[in-house]
């Protein structure tokens, strides 16, 4: 397939807008619509959006992320957090919450459920682009 | 969690530590680090003695999941400590032993020995401490697997695999059942705790399920502790290395069965069903094991058959004597507990001898390179303190005085004739069968002794039938047999040091609330009681028994002695093979290989229980009150999913089909948007869009689609199947409205809306959902996805050809 300017150029600026918005729907998953479930799926579709305009080899050297790695590391952590609190003798994955004056945030609400959602998040990106990648990378 | 918890899981803790022991310090045996653990354990134990034979108790708790009454509740009492000391005591001789057993440190993969060593002794530290039945189930198992393990040490060799898997099958499955049976305890009483349902054991008697739960709880015991039918695994069990042997096969875990039925004793005791099983099948067993053990080539297989049959004479003993409760006794004596100590005594007596004659057989296996009677013989003049301590642990075990083998054996026959004077359960009539059988099985054990003790140490040294120069073992291999030889002789000569100490307070624990507050049992051992009938059966016994040896070369030719193996290893190998041939048969029905299968029978199930469910209750039901007003845009992106949906089906060309069901999922995102759930919407928009890209790539790899041809069955199948999923599930929705508007129920939606802020401080609620109140299902959800992913790459990078072995 001849390499498409038009859609490069666009997939460059667009991939940019849909990764930020993912970003933002992750954090605004307490109070508004989003969380670590779309916020991952979002950038999963921003990712392929990459790895379908441009080719695989690009895009791996250009995001040299290993998808098995980042599913690991995404259920250590979800993992993780729900032990934490049996530390404090509460039960497997009781999440706090409680709000902090931050410098430059002000008033901001820091939850255990966050590191819980980055997990969450991780897994969604990984568990999408590996199946999508190693079927695309099959060449049997 | 106190002193004694950490006692039970040091072994667990040492376990963790041996691989790096075993790795790091290879200069030194592990053995000897393993070996510290267990010998301070029983001086820790041995200071338990004074107060327990004072007959006090100790208990300390911790709790595990009190929800559901299962604790960590450890209770030492006589019977626990009994065991406790046997299990380091024999720990620390075994230990010892296996060091020079397994002298080689390179060619012994000696941390998985130890490792499986500390774990069972570990586990059954558990079972017998454990006040809590699930604890003690827990800990049971795991004496199972440990067991299983250790016979299947060295794994190259087939027998030791057979041997070990079909250990683990009976006694697993033996377990299995008596989970059940301790279930059906916690149903009747409500408590786990053993101290408490022995606390109600006069109210459960009469509920219906106290029989089955009697019957379950007897088939673990009776698998672990190799009563027949069950026996058949402990002979095989002889292919693990002679210390592990000696240590689970003989001194301990195959008397765990005997602790539970010691220790359950109370609560079931009183049933005539109890006194009947229990007795009959150890009396049976008695019979079999004996009977079996003399036409043994092999001198573990003797040992074997040997231990078989005295676990029956304990299990009969302890069935005796559960007729304790029928009688006052302070009324009638000491007539009828002499059966529980007997049994206690004997346990005591049995892991000494049987153990140090094991170890002593291991010592011959080590030394000669053969366990072959046939090759053995004349073994007394070259080995000499290998042949006396045989001497004295083959005496003892035939029953012959002063040792302690004999006293409790004259025990048993006092209670087996005390048994014909019962008046209960039809005693009077059958009685007389328990003296007769318990002779007869004691003149095949006095042969099976001598003819062990003879064809090994007397007769002709043949040197050329061995492989190897033989000469005295090493003095670590004999310091163990030495000493519990000695144990031998000293209970023989002085029994009631262990009359007070041990014996009388395990008897309060297995017969509790039969004496009178305060009153203590007699317990008195002697020799010599005078001319009694006890005394001619001995006499007989030594005298038939010397016949049946000395005529042992008549018989060798008969086909009963040719045939080693016991007849009931047929019904266990069949079944297996009917096992395995009956699964495939099951598993081909439905593993078809494909997927519109599968469907079919997932959707078949759905279908037949959702319709099932709702024509039993007949909670069919349309009620169009309270419908929300459907407003036009709804009508148009119904209309729109329906056409889509129909024409799906008639779409030829791929890429169209792709872009077809992505319309669906659009239109149902929409509709999400219509109904306010953004969450939804953005969810199934996202989900949509990268199924297509998945669906784009998986079929580039497809050939062409092709028009299939269908029979009419199949199509009519097919048709059946998605009408009835499609009427189910109009039907469910429709009625669930109409029931939740009959029955006004506070929706659970409700409790979110209501404390999603003040509880978990977000306030979208779907995702306070996902993350918090329900943040286990989220966790467990992506870890199914994860799994989904890894298992896709497994499949596609893989490639596996179909003939290796996975």
């Amino acid at each position: 397939m001849k390499s498409s300017l038009m859609l490069h150029t666009i997939t460059r600026i667009v991939a940019f807008i849909i990764l930020s918005f993912s970003v933002f729907l992750f954090f605004a998953g307490h109070n508004n619509p989003g969380g670590g479930f779309i916020g991952g799926l979002m950038t999963a579709a921003g990712l392929l959006l990459l790895y379908v305009s441009f080719d695989l080899k690009t895009i791996k050297r250009v995001i040299p992320f290993n998808y098995t790695t980042m599913i690991a590391i995404g259920m250590l952590l979800a993992i993780g957090t729900g032990v934490v609190s049996m530390f404090f003798g509460d039960a497997y994955l009781t999440q706090y919450f409680d709000y902090f004056q931050l410098p430059i945030l002000g008033e901001t609400e820091l939850t255990t459920a966050l590191p819980f959602d980055l997990g969450i998040y991780l897994v969604v990106v990984g568990v999408a682009l590996l199946s999508i990648l190693t079927i695309a990378e099959d060449d049997a | 969690m106190s002193l004694l918890h950490l006692v039970i899981l040091a072994p667990f803790v040492l376990a963790i530590l041996v691989p790096f022991l075993y790795k790091y310090i290879r200069q030194v045996h592990t053995g000897w680090f393993v070996m510290i653990l267990p010998f301070t354990l029983f001086i820790y134990f041995l200071q338990f003695l004074p107060n327990i034979s004072r007959g006090e108790t100790i208990h300390e708790q911790l709790p595990w999941i009190p929800s559901l009454g299962i604790n960590f509740d450890v209770y030492v009492d006589g019977l626990g400590l009994l065991f406790g000391l046997l299990i380091t005591g024999i720990g620390t001789l075994v230990v010892l032993y296996s060091i020079y057993y397994l002298y080689n440190k390179k060619k012994e993969s000696l941390h998985n020995f130890y490792v499986y060593l500390l774990m069972f002794m570990g586990a059954m530290l558990g079972v017998v401490f454990s006040d809590n039945l699930m604890t003690l189930y827990i800990f049971w198992e795991l004496t199972s697997l440990a067991s299983s393990l250790l016979i299947a040490y060295w794994f190259h060799k087939e027998r030791s695999r057979y041997g070990a898997q079909k250990s683990m099958l009976i006694t697993v499955s033996g377990g299995f059942a008596m989970l059940a049976g301790f279930s059906l305890l916690y149903v009747m009483t409500g408590t786990f705790s053993i101290r408490e349902i022995i606390a109600q054991a006069d109210v459960i008697v009469t509920n219906p399920l106290f029989i089955p739960a009697m019957l379950f709880v007897l088939a673990g015991a009776f698998t672990k502790s190799a009563q027949f039918p069950f026996h058949i695994w402990l002979p095989d069990a002889m292919e693990a290395p002679t210390p592990v042997s000696a240590y689970l096969h003989s001194a301990t875990m195959v008397k765990a069965g005997i602790y539970l039925v010691a220790r359950l004793t109370p609560v079931f005791g009183i049933a005539p069903q109890w006194f009947w099983i229990v007795s009959g099948f150890g009396i049976f067993t008695l019979l079999w094991g004996s009977v079996s053990a003399i036409r043994q080539k092999d001198l573990k297989a003797i040992l074997a058959f040997s231990t078989i049959s005295q676990l029956g004479l304990i299990m009969a003993l302890l069935g005796l004597g559960s007729a304790a409760f029928h009688y006052d006794v302070a009324a009638v004596g000491t007539l009828y507990y002499t059966a529980t100590l007997a049994a206690v005594f004997h346990l005591i007596n049995h892991a000494t001898f049987k153990g140090s004659l094991f170890m002593i057989v291991g010592i011959v296996d080590h030394e000669t390179g053969t366990r072959d009677i046939r090759k053995l013989g004349g073994l007394m003049a070259i080995m000499p303190i290998t042949f006396t301590v045989a001497l004295i642990g083959t005496l003892s075990m035939a029953g012959v005085p002063p040792f302690n083998g004999f006293l409790s054996k004259e025990m048993f026959f006092t209670a087996a004739l005390n048994a014909t004077t019962m008046d209960i359960f039809n005693m009077q009539t059958l009685g007389i069968l328990f003296p007769v059988i318990a002779w007869i099985a004691s003149i095949f054990t006095f042969a099976y002794c001598m003819l062990m003790f003879s064809r090994t140490f007397l007769g002709k040294f043949k040197p050329e039938k061995l492989e190897k120069e033989v000469h005295e073992a090493p003095i670590g291999l004999l310091i163990p047999p030495i000493v519990l030889a000695s144990l031998v002789v000293i209970f023989g000569l002085f029994p009631n040091l262990l009359a007070y100490s041990i014996i009388e307070p395990t008897m309060a624990s297995i017969l509790p609330n039969v004496l009178a507050e305060g009153d203590r049992f007699y317990v008195n051992i002697y020799h010599w009681h005078g001319f009694n009938t006890e005394l001619f059966m001995t006499i007989g016994v030594v005298i038939f028994g010397a016949l049946v040896f000395l005529n042992l070369k008549k018989w060798a030719e008969a086909t009963f002695f040719l045939k080693e193996r016991d007849p009931l290893n047929w019904v266990y190998d069949n079944s297996l093979v009917w096992l395995v041939s009956g699964s495939i048969k099951v598993t081909n029905m439905q593993m078809t290989g494909l997927l519109r299968d599968y469907f079919v029978f997932m959707c078949v199930f759905i279908v037949g229980l959702m319709g099932y469910t709702m024509i039993k209750y007949n909670i069919f039901a349309i009620d169009l009150v309270n419908v929300a007003e459907v407003s036009p845009y709804i009508f148009i992106l119904v209309i729109v999913l329906l056409a889509t949906t129909v024409l799906l089906p008639f779409i030829s060309h791929r890429i169209t089909a792709i872009v077809a069901t992505g319309v669906i999922g659009f239109l149902i995102a929409l509709l999400f948007v219509v109904f306010r759930a953004p969450d939804l919407a953005l969810t199934q928009l996202l989900v949509e869009t990268v199924m297509v890209v998945l669906f784009l790539l998986a079929f580039y790899h497809l050939p062409e689609l092709r028009k299939e041809k269908f029979t009419p069955r199949f199509k009519l199948t097919n048709l059946i199947v998605s009408i009835g999923v499609g009427l189910v599930v109009t039907v469910t929705a429709l009625s669930a409205h109409a029931f939740s508007h009959a029955n006004p129920i506070d929706p659970i939606s409700d409790y979110f809306i209501k404390n999603s802020y003040d509880l978990a401080g977000g306030k979208n609620i779907v995702n306070v959902i996902l993350v918090d109140f329900r943040g286990l299902d989220t966790m467990l959800e992506v870890l199914v996805l994860a799994i989904a992913a890894l298992g896709i790459v497994v499949l596609i990078k893989l490639r596996m050809t179909g003939e290796e072995d996975v």
